[in-house]
């Protein structure tokens, strides 16, 4: 009995030994910490043009939502919304509706913000990259779940306009990490940007909500 | 037979719309049109690129800088002057530099420490485009075409391979700038498209990372420019709304290890040509 006990004993001694030489060794990679990832982008973006230097630091909730591929644990998660809730700012008339025809040509449009465009470039929502909005666009993408009837299918509800308003405000007000842009939030549409968009889906004379 | 067909596809259509396929339908004629067009520009001895070769085998053979000497010698990590297959093997650690060098990186040490070229008027050159021609483009070009053929097989043996690959990595995933957008946010997941692009996920390994990278550098039909990795992750980085990252710099390397890795084991076939 003695012998195959011994034997299992250095079987272990033997397997622990070959995971030790393997972390070390092997080919996969040990996590990069902060520090060194930070080096790295401060070494590759090193004179940003003036007014760009922020968007080579992360905010917190980029950071986390990096650390945790999008999946933060409970606390982070409720830290993210409440932290994002907190930007919120709705239309001071607290009308959330603008005109579906200009709220288009901002879901159409892709430039704006990029290195290549100009300052004054008119800066769009590029919704269509994303998601499907009016039937008739067959030109749409399929990172974000349709949205065709937005509005119809949420019988034209106010209070359905006012969360569609703040999920284009900040989507991470409502999910934490999600991949939509924060386009209030981070100044990158206006408000009246915004309330066009809320237009295009929530008005019933909308492509959007008519296929 | 046709009016057969024609009947049948008629009814076909009216069956598809009424179960609500209509949509679907149409993006899928869309799609295999676009692969249609894909297929009918991917001729090699119509692809204008290999130019971009033949210029860069004459640039690799010529002797520049104060000390008068081709590029004949520069040691691609195969040996000094070997070709074949360096480029399946890069970003890859240099023991002379002490550090892990892609392929743009590593041209550009070989015009320094072995011709000892100015490189400044070559690095503003660095992306062709009207009136502009790339040294660095066609140089790469050149080399990335000795090792079509052959398939990505990145060693990530020292430790300053598996920094790099780790960093890379989490670049992958770094979100930031004003849409929040990492790599991930576009190519995390299988089956996703912009607008009616096909995204291909490249975080993990496979096919779509291997047909990415194994397809790059190419003949970029809508700029009619031959582009390689380096310019496309700059212009990931353009439409991600960050500033331009710095050309031949460690993030572009260790992302470029980083996907590279991904695409282990898949075929090169460059220059190719795309949209």
């Amino acid at each position: 009995m003695m012998m195959p006990k011994f034997v299992f004993l250095c079987a272990i001694a033997f397997g622990t030994l070959v995971a030790h030489i393997g972390n070390v060794w092997g080919q996969q990679p040990a996590k990069a910490s902060l520090e060194q990832v930070e080096a790295y982008v401060r070494n590759t973006w090193k004179s940003p043009p003036a007014g760009w230097e922020s968007r080579i630091k992360q905010d917190e909730t980029q950071r986390v939502c990096s650390q945790f591929r999008n999946d933060p644990p409970r606390a982070e998660y409720a830290a993210i919304k409440a932290r994002e809730i907190a930007t919120l700012v709705f239309p001071a008339d607290g009308n959330v509706l603008g005109s579906w025809k200009a709220g288009e040509a901002v879901a159409q449009t892709g430039t704006g913000g990029q290195f290549s465009d100009k300052d004054d470039t008119v800066r769009g929502g590029n919704c269509y990259a994303c998601h499907q909005m009016a039937p008739k666009e067959l030109s749409y993408g399929t990172l974000g779940p349709s949205l065709a009837e937005y509005g119809k299918i949420r019988k034209f509800e106010s209070a359905e306009a006012k969360a569609a308003y703040a999920k284009i405000f900040n989507a991470q007000s409502v999910l934490p990490c999600s991949s939509m842009p924060r386009f209030g939030a981070h100044k990158f549409l206006t408000e009246q940007q915004i309330k066009d968009v809320t237009a295009y889906l929530f008005d019933p004379a909308s492509p959007v909500n008519n296929p | 037979m046709r009016l057969l067909t024609v009947l049948g596809s008629l009814g076909f259509l009216l069956f598809a719309t009424l179960s609500g396929l209509e949509a679907q339908q149409t993006t899928d004629v869309t799609e295999q049109e676009i692969e249609r067009y894909r297929a009918m520009i991917s001729d090699p001895m119509a692809n204008p690129a290999f130019l971009n070769v033949d210029r860069g085998e004459a640039l690799w053979s010529t002797a520049r800088g104060s000390k008068n000497v081709s590029l004949q010698q520069c040691d691609l990590g195969e040996g000094a002057g070997k070709l074949e297959g360096a480029y399946a093997k890069l970003p890859r650690y240099f023991a002379d530099a002490d550090r892990v060098m892609d392929i743009e990186q590593r041209l550009l040490w070989c015009m320094q420490s072995l011709q000892d070229l100015e490189t400044t008027d070559i690095v503003r050159r660095r992306f062709s485009g009207p009136g502009v021609v790339s040294d660095l483009e066609d140089l790469v070009a050149f080399v990335a075409n000795k090792s079509s053929g052959m398939k990505f097989a990145v060693s990530i043996s020292s430790l300053k391979e598996r920094e790099m690959l780790a960093v890379g990595e989490a670049l992958f995933y770094r979100r930031s700038a004003v849409m929040d957008f990492s790599c991930a946010t576009c190519h995390g997941d299988d089956g996703k498209r912009i607008r009616l692009q096909a995204l291909p996920n490249l975080a993990k390994p496979g096919k779509p990372a291997q047909e990415t990278m194994g397809s790059w550098p190419t003949y970029r039909v809508s700029q009619s420019q031959m582009r390689t990795m380096q310019h496309r992750l700059w212009d990931c980085y353009r439409q991600m709304r960050m500033p331009a990252p710095d050309y031949a710099s460690d993030g572009i390397t260790a992302l470029t290890l980083y996907l590279t890795k991904q695409a282990e084991g898949g075929d090169i076939v460059v220059p190719s040509i795309k949209r």
